[in-house]
């Protein structure tokens, strides 16, 4: 069990809506490893990008428990969720979220510039950063001069740079053709493979969950289904 | 705080014509306000020198009686110059004056004026008092420019006038308009007429007497049986003149600044809702919302910077061309000391002053706006969800 990361037990999250409430995720009990390529699937609304939400610590449940790399998320105070989001968690997400006024070798060092490293160690992890998923040549360029898959691989940098326990990836290929996306997975799939980094994807793109190693299911805030099926990548 | 100016640097450029609408209006009331400032104290430091120059000097001494604004105290208000007064004023280092009231008659009109006897000789005030020696055919007077124009009269012109000697009888001369001065300075000129003070003490029959002495030396001087009033004393009615004026620029001032920080605000409730989707990222990134907020402060408030900047470019060259050529105001008379061409004089102090007022109200209006990040919801954010 030293390898669990991510410890999820009877997590039920409600939203206030008029007088009364909607509930999002119900009792949900989960667990991740480390190193982890795991996927939470199903429809809109079913609760997937809630629960990575709670998992990134940006919303904390109703009830039950959320533990991640040993800690509550309950209980952290606004300062430490925001150091366990800048240390051990990096995100992705659907529509890139990229600084436009930052070029691509800023956008990939901001998520550096909260941690205590000089401009030396900055820059070789950037640069690092930026190898993993092949855009060193775009490192001046702003992100509206990049494709939706470049842009999507200067997020998975930025997500990366850190080197993070945890990346949760939010819808990442929604928003990209079949080939990007392909290309976008296939190199997730590799850094968590070298780096031993826990991915959880938040999806319902057939294209995503051949990739997956683990699939959770979610319908109406439940997990209905949890497997580890077989890897099905570069077919 | 290096991210935050980096980052508000970048967005503020990024914005582009926004942002320099802003900039712009706020750069136009900087160098309104410094201007508007600058205008009133060098007219202020312009009146003040004036006014030592021709009136006051280094202050006065006055008959205990003698109030310049109740004219009837004038008839009373004089007392021989005996003892150390009399030793300064041979040696030059006091003015005597003597004050009488008179009635004139240009062309046939009666006009009051106040009499003023004054050593020929003085060389304490500017007034060109030298032209009051030359009594032959007629006794000489010294008149303003505008007493001039009020009186019609001009250089050679004779006209008559007459007072009360110290007995309190009426005794008329024929005056000779020796010479007409101009200066700055209304109070020496509106209503007023120059003699020689020997002439003056024989006409009124009150030798070695004077209503005032004019001090035209810094060193300290003690004298029993005259107040003495200083510069401040003396230049009071001016510097409330002129803090008033500053006072009615402030309304001003405040309206442009308003308009300016009016803009910024917008700019800023604009920004926080349309970049919910970047607030959202930065808190995911692992920024608190406080740190967002101050982000945003920095950027609404980093406007007062580059405004500072643009404000430079334009300003100093207009500032300097205005220290060169001055303002002119022609011969507008207003009544109290004004020059014809007003120097702005810009002090370390004002730009130093109206620098921090721009700065500090910009940050304010951008702090309120920015507020509202910290109780954002970030989930809410990241999907740009209104909130």
């Amino acid at each position: 069990m030293n390898n669990v990361v991510i410890d999820l037990k009877r997590l039920t999250k409600h939203f206030p809506v008029g007088n009364g409430k909607f509930t999002a995720l119900s009792d949900i009990n989960l667990s991740f490893s480390k190193g982890e390529f795991a996927g939470l699937v199903g429809p809109s609304g079913s609760g997937k990008t809630t629960l990575l939400n709670i998992i990134g610590s940006l919303d904390v449940p109703s009830e039950g428990s959320a533990n991640v790399l040993g800690k509550s998320i309950a209980g952290l105070s606004q300062k430490q969720a925001a150091q366990l989001r800048n240390y051990h968690i990096g995100f992705i997400f659907q529509t890139y979220n990229l600084l436009p006024v930052y070029t691509v070798y800023e956008n990939v060092e901001f998520a550096l510039l909260l941690q205590n490293m000089t401009e030396g160690e900055r820059r070789k992890a950037v640069m690092q950063a930026l190898e993993w998923v092949g855009l060193t040549d775009k490192e001046k360029s702003k992100p509206s001069m990049l494709s939706g898959g470049e842009c999507q691989r200067v997020a998975i940098a930025r997500s990366m740079v850190k080197q993070p326990d945890i990346v949760l990836a939010d819808e990442p290929t929604a928003n990209l053709d079949s080939k990007n996306s392909h290309h976008i997975l296939q190199t997730m799939q590799r850094l968590n493979e070298e780096l031993g980094v826990t991915f959880i994807f938040s999806t319902h793109d057939e294209k995503v969950m051949q990739y997956l190693k683990r699939k959770i299911s979610l319908a109406d805030g439940r997990v209905v289904n949890d497997e580890t099926v077989e890897l099905i990548a570069n077919r | 705080m290096k991210l935050a100016f980096n980052l508000a640097y970048k967005n503020l450029i990024g914005a582009g014509l926004r942002t320099w609408l802003n900039v712009g209006v706020l750069s136009f009331a900087f160098v309104l306000i410094i201007f508007y400032n600058g205008m009133i104290d060098g007219w202020n430091r312009q009146g003040r020198e004036d006014t030592k120059a021709w009136e006051v000097a280094h202050g006065q001494f006055w008959h205990p009686e003698y109030d310049r604004l109740d004219v009837f105290t004038i008839i009373d208000a004089h007392q021989e110059i005996t003892g150390t007064a009399a030793e300064y004023v041979s040696a030059g280092k006091l003015v005597p004056i003597l004050l009488r009231q008179a009635t004139i008659y240009p062309q046939g009109r009666m006009q009051g004026v106040l009499l003023k006897g004054i050593p020929h000789q003085q060389a304490v005030l500017e007034l060109p008092t030298s032209v009051l020696q030359y009594n032959e055919n007629a006794v000489a007077a010294l008149i303003g420019h505008r007493m001039a124009k009020a009186a019609g009269l001009k250089v050679n012109d004779r006209l008559l006038i007459r007072w009360r000697d110290k007995n309190g009888t009426f005794d008329a001369i024929e005056l000779r308009i020796a010479a007409i001065f101009s200066c700055d300075v209304p109070s020496v000129d509106n209503g007023q007429i120059y003699i020689d003070f020997d002439q003056m003490q024989k006409m009124v029959g009150l030798n070695n007497h004077a209503t005032l002495l004019v001090k035209g030396t810094e060193e300290e001087i003690e004298l029993s049986n005259w107040d003495f009033k200083n510069i401040n004393v003396l230049l009071k009615e001016l510097d409330d003149i002129i803090e008033s004026k500053k006072a009615g620029g402030i309304v001003l001032q405040a309206v442009l600044l308003l308009i300016a920080l009016l803009a910024i605000f917008d700019t800023q409730v604009l920004s926080v809702f349309r970049r919910q989707k970047e607030i959202g990222t930065y808190i995911a990134l692992g920024l608190t919302r406080q740190q967002v907020v101050g982000i945003f402060t920095v950027e609404g408030g980093a406007h007062s910077f580059l405004a500072a900047l643009v404000g430079a470019v334009y300003g100093i060259p207009f500032f300097l061309w205005l220290d060169t050529v001055g303002i002119s105001f022609g011969n507008v008379d207003v009544g109290i000391t004004i020059a014809e061409k007003i120097y702005p004089y810009y002090s370390i102090g004002l730009i130093f002053t109206s620098i921090l007022l721009i700065v500090i109200s910009a940050t304010i209006v951008s702090y309120i706006p920015a507020r509202k990040i910290s109780g954002m919801n970030p989930t809410e954010a990241l999907k740009g969800k209104l909130q």
